[in-house]
Formats: structure tokens, C-alpha cells, sequence
């Protein structure tokens, strides 16, 4: 088992690929999070929410900075700040005009607090760049464990909430008026995007956090002609993108984030061209 | 179709963060009626809409709706809110829109999708818009999305049908074809639709009633009462002349310029 080489019988190599920890704990550990990042990935664009993905990915930073420095683990400090962001945001008014604005005011300073946070820490290369880039081919077999019961709890409340959710996703104010409880529900779903932003941090970290809860479902948007068919199709995207970088990474120095984000991009570019010409 | 009662306010008043929007209000309302609900931007005509789902509280006075209080989430209530924002890149088809009204307020997934689908199909076919039901949502023209919120909000088969300003932005062709479309459902569903809009005309061949919201007050009376050229002067307190041709066609003149300062 010691120089891995690509032999075209993918299966083997696969199987090959798993006889290492560290590649059945990126496996695990991508599958969870590409799962629910494909179904939460698709409320956010149909929600039109990506800048509170974007937000509180970045929020999560702050927060894994500042658990780092205590000598906490990452994922709670992840947990803990886009949880609070969630909740802060969704209290936001929807309406407002500025509502933008006074997000990215207060994500600016905790940003900048993050900084200072990774600054003071002295293992700081190393932590900042698996924050910000990802390092799924590190991830301990507890953190694995972590992301399967996060994973767990955030799709079964989506699935409670489902047909609520996607009611005040496509149509709030009808919902609204058809006793839909939309204040709750919008806080719900803000907790469900900080869990799933905290577990895909893991994966490709806050800046590529888009490749994941983003562009699948964005992709999917574009040919899936209902929610169901949307959310599988979403979660196939990811799922593949994922599998393909961890493939790949497995006979490549380069970081896994580097082939998820191409992979997802190129589908994406694609699928865009292919609606161009049918249009 | 025999006649009901459905909404019945007394001395009714509403206010908005302590400033009365209009006040001491009576009028009944039957079922099967065609009613315009007018008045100039900012007269509460959308929030008698709000009142009546039971979103807001009223400040004073009685309001009866459908044999009870106004309550949030009455299925016997539809409501078409004057904005809607379909994202253009959706493909998410129209007749999963109009079943998301028919169950997108219960909890967990559906388990029975082909019926649920079979419902919005028909009320698909009810506003004429079955050949919308797998054309994707961000490729309907603005006529055509008004038809599918007018399925979608006649789904769960209510008895008083709530449009506000279904009639913006719809050119002539569409407006005429929209108001024919309500008037045909008032009749064949035997729904009571109040349609808030701003101009009278086009909806006059087909209107039962009108609600008229001037400076704090409610006035409700049939066309012909309150299209005269006395009682609008009155109402709006500006001239105001209404014209009859020799075929007993209004025109109401004064009106839309009034009301387009106001937007």
C-alpha cells in the first residue's frame, strides 16, 4: 500500500482508496456533508439566501478562530457562532433595504476579530488555511461522528418542516396568510444553514463554501421541475463533485477543495451553455 | 345559488402603529358577489385584506368572516397578494406552485403527491390555465402567472377569494380577459372575489358591488349608487364627473389622475 497509482478499474482503486483512515474519513465525512448540503443548498437558492450562506460561513471563522485559540475543537466554535448569526439574521427584517449592508457591517468586524484571533494563535498557517480552504483529508474519525449526528438532525428537521419551508420559500406572503407559522420557520431554517455551513466548512472551507451549498442547487434550479426532483438532482450534483475530488486528490498533491470547486463549476458552466441554446 | 351572508362588520376600525387608517366602517357582504375594493394608494384598501386573513387585529368594532373571527390560515379564505417574485431561472413548473397551496401548510412530506397534483390540476383548469400546469414558472408572462396564484389560491376551495391589484401591470387584452376569468369564477364557484384596483372602468359591465375607501371611511353600494357624479365629487372631495354613453357604459373622469398623484 505504499505508492498508490490509478489503475482504470475505479472500483479497485476505490476499494484501495478505503483500506486508509484517512480516506474512509474524508468519504464519510463528504457523503454527509454533500447530502445536506445538496437539500439545505436548495432552500438557500430558492430562498434567494446565498449571502447568508456566504455570511455566516464566514461568521464560522471567526468562531473556529476563536475556539482554536482556547484550545476548543473548530467545528463547536463553528457551530456556536453561525448558529447565533442564523438566529441574529433571520430576526432581520426581510424587507429592509439595508439588510445586506448591516450584515456585511457586523460580518466585516467579526471577520476582523477572526484575524486577530488566528494571529494570536501560534499553529497559525496551518489552522487559517484548513479554515478558509478546507482540509477534509485531515478529519478525525470523532469529528466524523459529529458530522453523521449533525447530519441526522438537520435532515430530520427539514423533513419535518418541509412542505412548510418550501411554502414560505416560494410564496411567503401566501403562506403567511394560510397560517403558515413563517417567523418560525425562517429562524428554523436559519439554524439548519448554520449547522449545514459548519459541517461543509470541513469539507472546503468558508471561502469555497458556495461550490457546495450553492451551485448544486443552483444548477438544479435550472432543470428540476419540482422541489423533489430539485433536491435530488442538487444532491447528486454534490454528492459526484465531492466522490470526484476525493478521487482525484487521492493520486494528486493538490487540495481536494481545488477539484470539488472545479468539478462544480465546470458542470455549472455547461449546464448554463446547454440553456442558452435551448432558450 | 341561494344567498349568505359571509362578512359582516360593525362600527368596524383599524389602526397602524396608532394612526387609524379608517374607521367606524359597515357593510355586508354575500357569497357569490363580484366586488372592487378602490380607493387612492395608502387608503387601507390592502390592509381590509390583512384584516379579513386575520393577519391584523382591528382597533374596534365587530367583523364577522365566514360565520366567525378572522382567523390566520382559514382555507375558506384565498388570497393573491399584489407582489409576487418568481425568480426567472426557476424551471420549477406551475402546477407544483398551485399544489404548494393546496399543502404547504401541513407538517412533514406528502404522501399522497398524485392526488395532491390531480387537485391543482384542476384548479389549473378552473382559471383556463391547463396548459400552464409543466411549463416552468420563470417562463410565464405576467398574465399568465396571475392565473396560476388565481389556482393556487382557489386550491383549497375557498368561499371569499382576496385579489390585490391582480390587474397591475397586465395589458388591456389581459386585464379584460383577468376580470372575465373572476367573473366567471364568482358565478361558477359561487366565490365571493373582492378585487382591489385602480381604475373602474373595465370592471364595471361585471361588478357587482363597490367598496369605496376614502379618507378613513368605508362606503359600500352598488355601481350605479356610487357611480354618480355627486356621490364621487362627495367621497373624494375634488370634482369628479361620471358620463353614461347610449348604451349605459360609465366612464368615470377625474379619478385616475387623482389617484396617479398619489403613486
Amino acid at each position: 500500500m505504499n505508492n498508490p497509482s490509478f489503475s482504470f478499474n475505479i472500483w479497485n482503486d476505490f476499494i484501495h482508496m478505503l483500506g486508509y483512515d484517512f480516506m474512509l474519513h474524508a468519504f464519510c465525512a463528504g457523503t454527509i456533508v454533500a447530502i445536506v448540503a445538496g437539500i439545505i443548498g436548495y432552500f438557500v437558492v430558492i430562498r434567494r439566501s446565498s449571502f447568508a450562506a456566504h455570511a455566516l460561513s464566514h461568521i464560522g471563522f471567526t468562531g473556529a478562530a476563536g475556539s482554536v485559540l482556547l484550545g476548543l475543537s473548530p467545528l463547536s466554535g463553528l457551530l456556536t457562532f453561525t448558529v447565533g448569526g442564523g438566529i441574529f439574521m433571520a430576526t432581520l427584517d426581510r424587507e429592509s433595504e439595508n439588510r445586506d449592508v448591516q450584515v456585511g457591517t457586523v460580518l466585516a468586524f467579526l471577520l476582523g476579530l477572526g484575524v486577530l484571533f488566528i494571529s494570536l494563535y501560534s499553529g497559525y498557517a496551518t489552522e487559517a488555511y484548513s479554515l478558509l480552504f478546507g482540509e477534509i483529508l485531515g478529519i478525525s474519525s470523532q469529528n466524523v461522528f459529529i458530522t453523521l449526528i449533525a447530519g441526522i438532525l438537520i435532515l430530520c428537521v427539514t423533513a419535518i418542516i418541509y412542505r412548510p419551508l418550501l411554502f414560505t420559500s416560494l410564496d411567503q406572503d401566501v403562506a403567511e396568510a394560510r397560517g403558515v407559522p413563517v417567523r418560525m420557520i425562517n429562524i428554523i431554517f436559519m439554524i439548519l444553514l448554520a449547522a449545514a455551513v459548519s459541517i461543509s466548512v470541513q469539507v472546503v472551507g468558508v471561502l469555497l463554501i458556495f461550490a457546495l451549498l450553492v451551485t448544486p442547487a443552483a444548477i438544479a434550479q435550472y432543470i428540476a421541475r419540482s422541489p423533489m426532483q430539485g433536491i435530488g438532482l442538487s444532491v447528486a450534483i454534490s454528492l459526484l463533485v465531492t466522490w470526484f475530488g476525493l478521487f482525484i486528490s487521492f493520486y494528486q498533491p493538490y487540495p481536494v477543495s481545488f477539484f470539488i470547486t472545479a468539478a462544480v463549476f465546470a458542470l455549472y458552466i455547461f449546464v448554463r451553455i446547454i440553456h442558452a441554446i435551448k432558450a | 345559488m341561494s344567498l349568505r351572508t359571509i362578512i359582516t362588520a360593525k362600527n368596524l376600525s383599524v389602526a397602524y402603529t396608532n394612526r387609524t387608517i379608517w374607521s367606524d366602517a359597515n357593510f355586508e357582504i354575500s357569497s357569490g358577489k363580484f366586488i372592487a375594493v378602490l380607493g387612492p394608494n395608502g387608503a387601507g384598501k390592502t390592509t381590509l385584506f390583512r384584516l379579513l386573513l386575520g393577519l391584523i387585529p382591528y382597533t374596534s368594532g365587530e367583523l364577522s368572516i365566514l360565520g366567525g373571527k378572522p382567523k390566520r390560515g382559514n382555507p375558506r379564505v384565498g388570497y393573491v397578494p399584489q407582489r409576487h417574485t418568481i425568480d426567472r431561472d426557476t424551471a420549477i413548473e406551475a402546477l407544483e406552485m398551485v399544489r404548494i397551496g393546496l399543502s404547504g401548510n401541513r407538517w412533514g412530506v406528502s404522501l399522497s403527491p398524485e392526488k395532491e397534483r390531480q387537485m391543482a390540476l384542476e384548479s389549473l383548469r378552473i382559471v383556463g390555465a391547463e396548459e400552464l400546469a409543466h411549463r416552468p414558472l420563470g417562463k410565464l408572462s405576467g398574465g399568465e402567472l396571475q392565473r396560476v396564484f388565481l389556482a393556487e389560491a382557489l386550491v383549497s376551495k375557498p368561499d371569499l377569494l382576496l385579489l390585490d391589484e391582480p390587474l397591475a401591470n397586465l395589458d388591456i387584452r389581459r386585464e379584460k380577459n383577468l376580470i372575465q376569468l373572476a367573473s366567471e369564477i364568482v358565478k361558477s364557484q359561487g366565490v365571493t372575489v373582492l378585487l382591489i384596483a385602480h381604475n373602474i372602468n373595465p370592471l364595471l359591465p361585471v361588478l357587482d358591488s363597490v367598496m369605496y375607501i376614502v379618507e378613513g371611511k368605508i362606503t359600500t353600494g352598488t355601481p350605479n349608487k356610487i357611480f354618480t357624479s355627486e356621490a364621487l365629487t362627495k367621497l373624494y372631495g375634488t370634482p369628479i364627473e361620471v358620463l353614461r354613453d347610449s348604451q349605459g357604459r360609465v366612464a368615470v373622469l377625474g379619478i385616475e389622475e387623482e389617484l396617479h398623484h398619489h403613486e
